[in-house]
């Protein structure tokens, strides 16, 4: 496949190893976090008029899906905020490298059995079914995004890198995911270089730079799931062997996954973006009401829904498909491994699904983020002369055709992707085709 | 390592910069937030204020969409707006505690959210009046029914001919027509030989003249401000509110310091209750509250002359005004 390679051009690369334009963006999205926790502290407790609901939920969210996630993979993670100060303790430097031992962490390594997404898979289940408060009230987001703040400060002191990015960020599970698709990936020039290397100082750290914070081996990277784009390798590297490179989308897809974790992170993507848009955006009344009534008899019974759809239903229905499938193709070995390959065909879809969802609420709210932008604490003031501009939904009869042509975009991604993979997991793709367009005709339901 | 430092320092800076310039910057001004009753009402529930000084308050909202007005005060009323800062100044010329009231039916207590404003300094005024009622001994809780109902609707119009042949000169004092129900003027009109229709058109006539069509339109958009929720646009005890009132019992009137005991809404049409009751008595009703039903007090909230003015309306349930113009 053709790939170009961006750090071939003196600027961009010079741009990318230098720390002051990182750090720069660093500082600002760090003010802007802070920022966020404080509106959602004592700014108005009206959530379309306070910076932490409406920069947090619509503006991020819709630069996260809409943009940088698509197009640039872990480009978020390359820039978040989140795990800065817990890093900073960690290496005992902002900008500089400091001479090691100079940090503040017990430096443990993460236990073995948690080396996986799953809990990244719980994080993001948690924090989708408290979705209706989070996402409305302002102290709630300022709590969570307090709770996670300190919870990657925490465990930066107690081990090594970055353990609250890979392993527990409810965000990085799913850019992870969909990660795969961006047309951007950093990856070695040549993997002989790499295995001549012995330092292997892209991993270890060096005088040029720090060891990978992701705990990934660049030579080893196969796709763009756990690199989070943070660019040490390309500081660290003594022979020029890392690139970051332009390709064709989806290009990680091609070598599906085998674990279960990460093809449960795409049948629970799936899932929340089929409730959400029923929950959310559709007109069913007691479906919002018990989702929002937290604790009560209803909203167990929503949690109830909610988790079978999403570890039962979902995932049964696509093994029976890759079942169906196996059958077809007159394969006898086991389904398990078949199932976790073929879940790469639900990331374009999930992907697409996300997109449509994001959208419809980001078009109907989006002309709140003038408004807080005046007005970011709901404390009446007008820096922009914005302030009073009235709620207005945008592109309203855009928005339809483009949720169903983003829908069937993702549905023949998902199937040209089934394609694709189904002989490697020795299947016929027939079956998973029909559920991904099954799934699809319901998001088209739910959203049009 | 000077370049850690300065990365150290800028940093910081930045981090303070954001919290503690809007910190700075915040308006110190009084800031009155309204919520739902059940959800407390407004905060502060009670402002200090000085007579002769404006008083400037920030009014929001941070739940649904209010409404501010201070009772008995000539002023239009603020819409009080989700997360939006919306400013007004006041001025009161005498000491005195004034309350002020939400005006947007916010929910089902919307009534009970009120609070105070103390203003003190300047002149003491004048003690106020007794209410009528309490002049003229009303127990204004008992039961007033009627024996007889009229069998079809007063109308002022056809009373306004009537009034050319007899006479009505000492029914038509605003004195006599707030002290009598419109069935005991009914029953003093019997001397005038008149049959039953003719003397209810004739009442209904005289309860028309003690208004004006101006009075009768700003009590009928108090009523429809204040009172429909309840009450019903139509008078009929049906009002949006009325239902949830029956269904949720106890629960209901809750008030947001304790409960008190339900009661359906008064149905202003009901000839049998409404013809047994003098302006005076509905005037008790409406301006002490049902003390212990769910009707709120509005003699804090209206004038004596929207009081008035709102009595006449609900007698136009009963009465044909058409055909009266003045």
């Amino acid at each position: 496949m053709t790939r170009h390679e961006l750090t071939r051009f003196p600027l961009i690369k010079a741009l990318l190893k230098n720390r002051w334009p990182q750090l720069a963006v660093y500082a600002a999205l760090l003010a802007g976090f802070i920022f966020a926790i404080f509106a959602g502290f004592v700014g108005s407790p009206v959530g379309n008029h306070n910076f932490s609901i409406v920069f947090v939920w619509i503006a991020w969210w819709a630069m996260l899906i809409l943009a940088a996630v698509p197009f640039f993979g872990r480009g978020w993670c390359a820039v978040c905020p989140i795990p800065l100060p817990g890093e900073w303790l960690q290496r005992g430097a902002i900008l500089e490298l400091a001479p090691t031992g100079k940090g503040v962490s017990l430096g443990r390594r993460w236990p073995n059995p948690l080396r996986n997404i799953w809990m990244q898979n719980i994080s993001f289940t948690l924090v989708a079914l408290f979705s209706s408060v989070i996402l409305t009230m302002p102290l709630i987001t300022a709590v969570v995004l307090s709770a996670m703040f300190f919870l990657a400060i925490g465990s930066s002191m107690v081990f090594e890198r970055r353990a609250f990015c890979r392993y527990l960020c409810p965000v990085g599970g799913f850019i992870g995911l969909y990660s795969q698709i961006a047309p951007l990936e950093l990856r070695v020039k040549t993997t002989r270089a790499c295995a001549s290397c012995k330092e292997k100082p892209c991993y270890h750290g060096s005088e040029a730079g720090y060891g990978c914070p992701w705990q990934v081996f660049p030579g080893g990277l196969q796709k763009n799931s756990y690199c989070g784009l943070c660019m040490e390798c390309l500081r660290t590297c003594p022979v020029d062997n890392i690139a970051v490179n332009l390709r064709p989308f989806s290009s990680d897809l091609a070598t599906p996954t085998k674990r279960l974790d990460e093809a449960f992170k795409a049948f629970i993507m799936v899932g929340a973006a089929l409730i959400y848009a029923g929950v959310l955006l559709g007109p069913w009344g007691a479906l919002k009401d018990a989702a929002y009534r937290i604790g009560s008899g209803v909203w167990f019974a929503y949690v109830g829904v909610f988790l079978s759809v999403l570890f039962v239903l979902m995932p049964s229905l696509y093994a029976l498909a890759v079942k169906a499938g196996m059958l077809l193709a007159k394969t006898s070995s086991a389904v398990r491994p078949a199932f976790a390959a073929m879940s790469a065909a639900l990331v374009p879809l999930g992907l697409m699904f996300w997109v449509a969802f994001s959208l419809g609420f980001v078009f109907t709210n989006a002309t709140y983020i003038l408004a807080a932008l005046s007005d970011p604490l709901g404390w009446g003031w007008n820096l922009f002369g914005t302030a009073n501009i009235p709620w207005q939904p945008l592109f309203t009869g855009l928005l339809a055709p483009l949720q169903t042509l983003v829908l069937i975009a993702g549905m023949l991604w998902s199937a040209g992707t089934a394609q694709k993979i189904a002989s490697a997991a020795g299947v016929r793709p027939l079956p998973v085709i029909i559920y991904c367009l099954l799934a699809t005709l319901v998001m088209l339901g739910l959203l049009l | 390592m000077k370049r850690e430092i300065l990365a150290r320092i800028l940093l910081l800076a930045l981090c303070l910069v954001v919290v503690l310039i809007p910190l700075a910057l915040r308006d110190r001004s009084l800031t009155l937030r309204a919520r739902m009753p059940e959800d407390d009402g407004w905060s502060p529930q009670v402002i200090q204020a000085a007579a002769g000084q404006p008083l400037r308050l920030r009014l929001t909202s941070e739940d649904v969409t209010h409404g501010f007005a201070v009772g008995q005060m000539e002023m239009a009323s603020v819409d009080v707006l989700p997360g939006v800062v919306s400013e007004v100044t006041l001025l009161f010329d005498e000491p005195g505690i004034y309350t002020f009231f939400c005006t947007r039916w916010c929910g089902l207590n919307h009534w009970r959210m009120r609070g105070t404003i103390e203003v003190s300094g300047g002149d003491a005024p004048a003690l106020a009046d007794a209410p009528l009622y309490v002049a003229l001994g009303l127990d204004i809780d008992a039961p007033h029914p009627v024996p007889g109902v009229p069998s079809q609707i007063p109308s002022a119009a056809r009373g306004g001919q009537l009034a050319e042949i007899v006479s009505l000169a000492e029914f038509s004092t605003p004195e006599y027509y707030r002290a009598h129900s419109p069935y005991q003027v009914y029953q003093d009109l019997v001397s005038t030989n008149l049959n039953a229709a003719e003397r209810w058109d004739v009442v209904s006539y005289l309860w028309r003249s003690q208004t004006t069509a101006e009075g009768l339109a700003e009590g009928a958009r108090l009523y429809a401000q204040n009172c429909a929720a309840c009450h019903g646009e139509t008078g009929g005890g049906d009002g949006v509110f009325a239902d949830q009132l029956a269904a949720s019992g106890q629960s209901s009137s809750q008030t947001m310091h304790g409960s008190m005991s339900a009661r359906t809404p008064a149905d202003f049409t009901d000839a049998q209750n409404m013809l047994g009751a003098s302006p005076a008595l509905l005037q008790g009703k409406l301006m002490r509250g049902g003390m212990g039903t769910g009707m709120p007090m509005w003699g804090v909230i209206f004038t004596e002359e929207q009081s008035w003015n709102i009595i006449a309306f609900l007698y136009s349930f009963q009465f044909q005004y058409q055909g009266v113009t003045r």
